[in-house]
């Protein structure tokens, strides 16, 4: 068949050579080969010790943030969790009461702010829906764990530590 | 035969097994750790420093697996197979010449547990014995893939043992011994086999790696054909049986090696390094030297281990029976002619 | 001398077992042990070349194929034929008789003196070697040109017939 393109290359099997067929030449160079590896430096980078550097829009685990002041930023408005693809985020909401208003920036608040580590997928669509610039997937990887529950992340993980410590 | 001389002959062979033993525990970390280097990587490293622990985590762990015998598996062929297999490999050592003989305390010490005058036979002998334990332990599992590979490694085996044989008759017909101690002693300082013999080392060499097969030679357990070869059934200690007893031959290999070709415990200077450190260290200088040697065989091993990848079956065979024998009667004639010229004209 | 027995017990227990082994790849395996004490005998009688020999070719390489064919052609009690009556019958009535003229010709040849042998390291590979070389010379090479003459006739019954192909 006419080739279209005409880029069509046809490849000769050539027999091999003597030197080709002594087997020996060939694998005296590819032990010449392995043999220069032998003396590289290691490209491993042995994690835990080590990281690598991560790059500027790495996402990894969540973080609520605070205010300048130190007060919560996240309302609960649950926008974060309706805009979830793989709905890992619950919340339910309270009210601030009198006296906590150093603690939440807004009258109401996220008692209760899970994210399911195993179902998420670090999309970043959370923090893109945030209006308030509470969230952001800022954090390290997430760790490896035992139990399928320790997997839900609550208030304790995902809540910066306060400015003023 | 005294009592002490027989006290010094089970001193010896404890240590020959334990030192064997030892060895090849610390081969498949060698192992390990230089096909990282190969790789631009690091290996084991976490137990113990630099890993050297490793070796006991993975025994550790063979003992701990669960042991499972196949249900359709003849059970005592089963058990039969692994034990024959690291039981072969560990009879290879008793005529290995491991030093000069040495003097402690007025007792003269002969590094050596036993020198049959047909040492190179047995040593030959041990080798082939050595397929039964693959064959059994693969037809015992009653399973295609182990059973393939059983049939793999005792076809390689008897093919490969013929050049094998045939490149020792051109060394034998130089030594004109087949104890492994007179051969040893016949290349004194520098008058190393391999220089009489270049053809027939290469011969043998690439020999050993069919008969312990290793890379390129591993078609009995060829991972990518046969799932794990004869041992794809096999699971704790009884797989970890299979895998010492090819690292034990690698050691037997490698020390037969350097004792026919390579000079053994000899090595230029020797006389004068004797003088300088007396009849007990001397003697046990030149098992260093030897253990030197092995190890940088077995650093061979591995290094064509991690370069090579494996033949196909046909190449296998074609190598053996139409490169290899060629090869070594060609070398046999080449010898005998040499050497009755040398004889004859006295170069 | 009471080893002599034991290996001779030995011998003869595993030979019965190779004949009476329902499984072929046992009996072959029998067969392995008893040529092992076949080995152990020549060992006895100091005959170290020969020992060794029996070990490496008979145990390593010709029953390694006996049992490589019996793995390939997979022989069980399934596939083993039916034997009529009168097949058995005159196995059993043939083993008899040569039974019987066994032990009668045993009866008539009476005790023999001990054979003893006037040079021990006879068995050794250089007595060896001498005598195959000297004095038997003529048998020795005529036994290798049998072995080339059935090497030849290997070939050429392995090899195609060019019509058929």
């Amino acid at each position: 068949m006419e080739s279209l393109s005409n880029k069509k290359k046809v490849l000769e099997v050539k027999p091999l050579n003597f030197m080709e067929r002594a087997y020996l030449p060939a694998i005296i160079g590819g032990l010449a080969t392995t043999m220069k590896h032998f003396f590289r430096k290691p490209v491993t980078i042995s994690y835990p010790e080590e990281k690598r550097e991560f790059s500027e829009n790495f996402r990894g685990m969540h973080s609520l943030k605070r205010d300048e002041d130190g007060k919560e930023r996240c309302t609960a408005c649950g926008l974060c969790a309706l805009s979830c693809p793989a709905e890992a985020i619950t919340m339910t909401a309270a009210e601030r009461q009198p006296g906590e208003e150093n603690l939440y920036r807004e009258e109401k608040y996220a008692a209760v702010y899970e994210i399911n580590m195993l179902r998420c997928i670090f999309c970043g669509l959370c923090e893109e829906a945030c209006p308030k610039e509470a969230i952001y997937l800022d954090g390290d990887i997430v760790p490896a764990d035992y139990l399928r529950k320790d997997f839900i992340y609550g208030k304790d993980k995902l809540v910066e530590a306060p400015l003023n410590q | 035969m005294g009592l002490a001389d027989i006290l010094i002959k089970f001193g010896l062979i404890l240590i020959i097994f334990v030192i064997s033993l030892v060895m090849a525990m610390y081969s498949t970390y060698a192992e390990r750790k230089i096909a990282a280097f190969f790789q631009d990587r690091i290996g084991p490293n976490r137990a113990g420093p630099w890993g050297i622990l490793q070796p006991l985590a993975d025994g550790g762990k063979m003992f701990l697996k669960e042991e499972i015998i196949p249900t359709n598996a003849t059970p005592f062929l089963f058990i039969v197979g692994p034990s024959l297999a690291i039981l072969t490999a560990c009879i290879g050592s008793a005529v290995i010449p491991w030093g000069q003989k040495m003097t402690i305390g007025g007792h003269i010490v002969d590094l050596q547990v036993t020198d049959i005058n047909v040492g190179v036979l047995y040593i030959f002998g041990v080798v082939s014995l050595g397929v039964y334990g693959v064959m059994i332990g693969g037809w015992a599992s009653n399973n295609k893939y182990s059973l393939l590979g059983a049939i793999r490694a005792a076809s390689q085996n008897i093919s490969y043992e013929i050049s094998m044989g045939l490149s020792i008759i051109a060394l034998l017909m130089l030594t004109g011994t087949l104890s492994l101690r007179e051969i040893a002693e016949q290349q004194h300082s520098w008058h190393w086999n391999v220089l009489r013999q270049p053809l027939g080392f290469i011969l043998f060499i690439v020999c050993a790696f069919a008969e312990t097969n290793r890379t390129p030679f591993d078609l009995p357990e060829c991972e990518t054909e046969l799932v794990g070869g004869y041992h794809t059934e096999y699971s704790s200690m009884k797989l970890g049986f299979y895998l010492f007893a090819e690292y034990i031959n690698m050691f037997i290999s490698s020390a037969v090696m350097a004792t026919l070709y390579w000079g053994g415990y000899n090595y230029p200077g020797m006389d004068w390094m004797n003088g300088l450190l007396g009849t007990t260290w001397g003697p046990l200088f030149g098992v260093a030297i030897f253990f030197i040697k092995i190890c940088l065989f077995i650093f061979f091993f591995m290094w064509v281990r991690w370069t090579i990848p494996r033949f196909r079956y046909d190449q296998l065979m074609d190598l053996g029976w139409k490169i290899l024998i060629p090869l070594a009667i060609a070398n046999i004639v080449l010898t005998g002619i040499g050497s009755t010229l040398l004889t004859h004209f006295g170069f | 001398m009471s080893t002599f027995y034991f290996i001779a017990f030995l011998s003869i227990f595993f030979s019965i077992l190779v004949i009476s082994a329902k499984n072929p790849v046992h009996s072959i395996l029998y067969l392995i042990l008893t040529f092992f004490t076949f080995t152990v005998h020549y060992i006895l009688m100091n005959a170290q070349f020969l020992a060794i020999v029996n070990f490496i070719v008979y145990m390593g390489a010709i029953l390694v194929l006996f049992l490589y064919t019996l793995m390939l052609i997979n022989l069980n009690k399934e596939s083993e034929p039916v034997k009529p009556f009168m097949v058995k019958f005159a196995g059993v009535f043939g083993g008899g008789i040569l039974i019987i003229a066994l032990v009668a010709s045993l009866k008539s040849i009476g005790i023999s003196d001990p054979v003893v042998l006037k040079n021990p390291d006879l068995g050794l590979v250089k007595n060896l070697g001498k005598v195959l070389f000297n004095e038997f010379l003529l048998p020795f090479e005529v036994s290798s040109i049998l072995l080339l003459s059935a090497m030849v006739g290997a070939v050429l019954l392995a090899t195609k017939d060019p019509k058929a192909a």
